[in-house]
């Protein structure tokens, strides 16, 4: 199929236009996403397309965005609802958690609530500890909700349209360090992404990756690097957090009996802890080598570069956790 | 205490069908009360709305079936006046399959999406931006449907009434924002937690139309404030307005001080501003020959009662099957 080289924030912001122009109900909503063309520049154009029907300036209301969201959707509407980071949330996590996520299940199927909140995410560049997470296993925690999290043009473009004409609420994290660069994304309005389907970024028989977003990057570095060790990883990218594709890691593990799990978040309650868990009640007999994790440290981000990037995962993090266990 | 004061009484038939519906409320409740003390109603929350009657069915009176209504939990009344089956209803109460929310919900999550009826939210506020939203969906849409939502005196001091309000004007959104204040946020009085309590006066605060403090005791009055509100809403945004009232039981079933706690200030209340009493004096001083009517009335709200009761312990429970339906959209 057709492609073109893009940046991963065109490729979202392609998705979005497409979106709109297919279904008149979808709509976007948050802070500075109209006129301002949004932070990370997302939602460039669309305003002067769409106009303030369409792409609606909000006040920096995060419990009245993603509550209005809901009852929007609830009503018929498909909003798309931005978190300028994904730290506001934590500020409208009771719209998201105890509205969107358990409206259907609580009135017993009357409602459905159609919306995606979008959020960036992800450390930056010494943005401090408010503004450094990558908090997606929280949100995955909850049944009702999805959560996606690419990790590549082609699959934000693919997964944000599937999370809109979704009947189901999806947390969509855009991780803010893979905004800029590039790669191929399918000339097909019409590409969806499963939701809850994994893919294989790199095939490898030795010791198998899981990660999902930034994650795949490192690992994708470090399997590089390990190929001329002699050592070979297969990458297995989750790309939604919930639903949650083990069988995808099953298949995977059945073939290298070793696992390294990288994650961007924290350690404590973790996605590598889910991941790990799974691996342990389901693959006991396959296990060679106990399951790694190569998470952020358990702290909060510190400003001083120095000692900012120590707290992180990185490339040569996730080799050496793989040399612990070949 | 005369109630209307002054102003122009609606027709018999409506004042006995509001009277219909208040007594149905009263009856409803004062039995969930009942149950939950025999143990036929289980839980821990179960939100009564006696006393608070003349709120739900005046405002309730002034929207059309098109129109919606949301409530907090404390959501029965609001269920019944929109005209609910009471089965289904006290079938959730219950939590049978054949409530209005497949038991699983319960009293703080009824619903009813063919009367427009969005719920019965547990969080306080939480509902406010979500009625906002269901405003947002017909102005979209180019309809003019408006969303009547009724707030409890005690979400007007956490951050969703901020947030929703100030969108709702800022949108100019077709909602009514109806605080229903019966003085009490769980048992902390409303001059205790609010510096300003007159509640209404936030109007002024967002830039919408005020719609003043009027007497919730007085289903007349509550009818004829909202439906200038709803006018309002309906042609130009927003309206904020308060109605003062009162509440019979504790905050849930589970405030057993409150009765002892605030004895005389609720014999007053009831003695002197109940609004059953105050319609039905209405209504026989306006048409002297109702009180056959209104008797009628209260016998066909116990007989609608006593089958609901019927009906929800008849019903059965939901399995495992429903545990796990319905979790998200297949």
């Amino acid at each position: 199929m057709a492609a073109r080289n893009q940046p991963m924030r065109e490729a979202l912001r392609k998705a979005l236009r497409e979106e709109m122009l297919r279904d008149e109900r979808v709509f976007v909503m948050g802070e500075e996403v109209g006129k301002w063309q949004g932070t990370h520049r997302i939602t460039r154009g669309l305003y002067e397309e769409f106009g303030d029907r369409r792409v609606r300036d909000t006040p920096i209301s995060e419990m009245a965005i993603c509550g209005a969201a809901v009852g929007a959707a609830m009503a018929g509407l498909r909003p798309v609802a931005e978190m300028m980071t994904i730290n506001f949330a934590f500020l409208a996590l009771d719209a998201i958690v105890n509205h969107a996520a358990k409206i259907r299940y609580m009135f017993d199927g009357q409602f459905s609530v159609p919306l995606v909140f979008r959020a960036a995410s992800g450390w930056g560049d010494q943005a401090t500890a408010s503004h450094s997470h990558a908090p997606e296993p929280i949100f995955a925690h909850f049944p009702g909700l999805y959560v996606a999290a690419p990790a590549t043009p082609g699959d934000a473009y693919g997964m944000l349209k599937t999370a809109i004409r979704d009947e189901n609420p999806v947390l969509f994290s855009e991780s803010i360090a893979l905004y800029p660069k590039p790669g191929p994304v399918p000339d097909d309005e019409d590409h969806l992404v499963p939701v809850g389907k994994g893919t294989i970024r790199r095939e490898g028989a030795d010791v198998t990756l899981v990660a999902w977003a930034r994650g795949v990057e490192w690992s994708l570095q470090a399997a590089g690097q390990l190929e001329r060790e002699g050592v070979n990883c297969e990458v297995v990218d989750m790309r939604w957090l919930r639903p949650l594709d083990m069988d995808l890691v099953y298949d995977s593990f059945r073939k290298t009996n070793r696992c390294v799990i990288v994650e961007e978040s924290l350690p404590m309650y973790s996605f590598g802890s889910e991941i790990a868990a799974g691996i342990q009640e389901n693959m006991f007999d396959h296990m060679d080598a106990p399951v790694k994790r190569v998470s952020a440290m358990d702290l909060p981000l510190p400003y001083a570069r120095d000692i900012e990037l120590m707290a992180l995962p990185d490339a040569d993090k996730v080799v050496a956790a793989v040399k612990e266990i070949v | 205490m005369d109630i209307a004061n002054g102003a122009a009484l609606p027709d018999r038939d409506t004042l006995l069908d509001w009277y219909r519906q208040m007594v149905l409320i009263r009856e409803f409740e004062e039995t969930c009360y009942d149950l939950y003390e025999e143990k036929r109603i289980t839980g821990v929350y179960l939100h009564l709305y006696s006393g608070q009657e003349a709120v739900g069915v005046g405002a309730l009176a002034a929207i059309e079936p098109r129109d919606h209504a949301i409530t907090a939990y404390r959501d029965h009344g609001v269920a019944l006046a929109r005209g609910v089956d009471p089965g289904p209803l006290m079938a959730e109460m219950m939590g049978k399959r054949s409530g209005v929310s497949g038991g699983k919900g319960g009293s703080m999550h009824l619903a009813s999406r063919e009367h427009n009826f969005w719920g019965g939210f547990a969080i306080v506020g939480g509902h406010l931006p979500l009625a906002a939203g269901i405003a947002l969906e017909a102005q979209y849409s180019g309809r003019d449907d408006v969303v009547l939502c009724f707030v409890g005196d005690g979400s007007s001091n956490n951050g969703y009434f901020h947030e929703a309000l100030n969108l709702s004007a800022v949108w100019r959104l077709p909602v009514v924002w109806l605080i229903e204040n019966n003085l009490y946020g769980m048992g902390t009085h409303i001059d205790e937690a609010s510096g300003q309590p007159l509640l209404h006066k936030r109007a002024l605060a967002y830039g919408m139309r005020d719609g003043g403090r009027i007497d919730g005791q007085d289903v007349v009055a509550v009818n004829g404030a909202l439906d200038e509100a709803v006018a309002h809403a309906r042609g130009e945004g927003p309206v904020l307005l308060e109605a003062l009232t009162y509440r019979y039981r504790g905050h849930g079933v589970s405030d057993r001080q409150y009765n002892v706690r605030l004895k005389d200030e609720l014999e007053e209340w009831k003695a002197e501003r109940d609004p059953i009493t105050r319609l039905g004096a209405c209504l026989e001083e306006a048409h002297p020959d109702s009180r056959p009517a209104m008797s009628a009335l209260e016998q066909a709200a116990r007989d609608q009662v006593l089958a609901a009761v019927k009906f929800a312990e008849e019903s059965p429970a939901p399995d495992a099957d429903d545990l796990v339906r319905n979790v998200y959209v297949e």
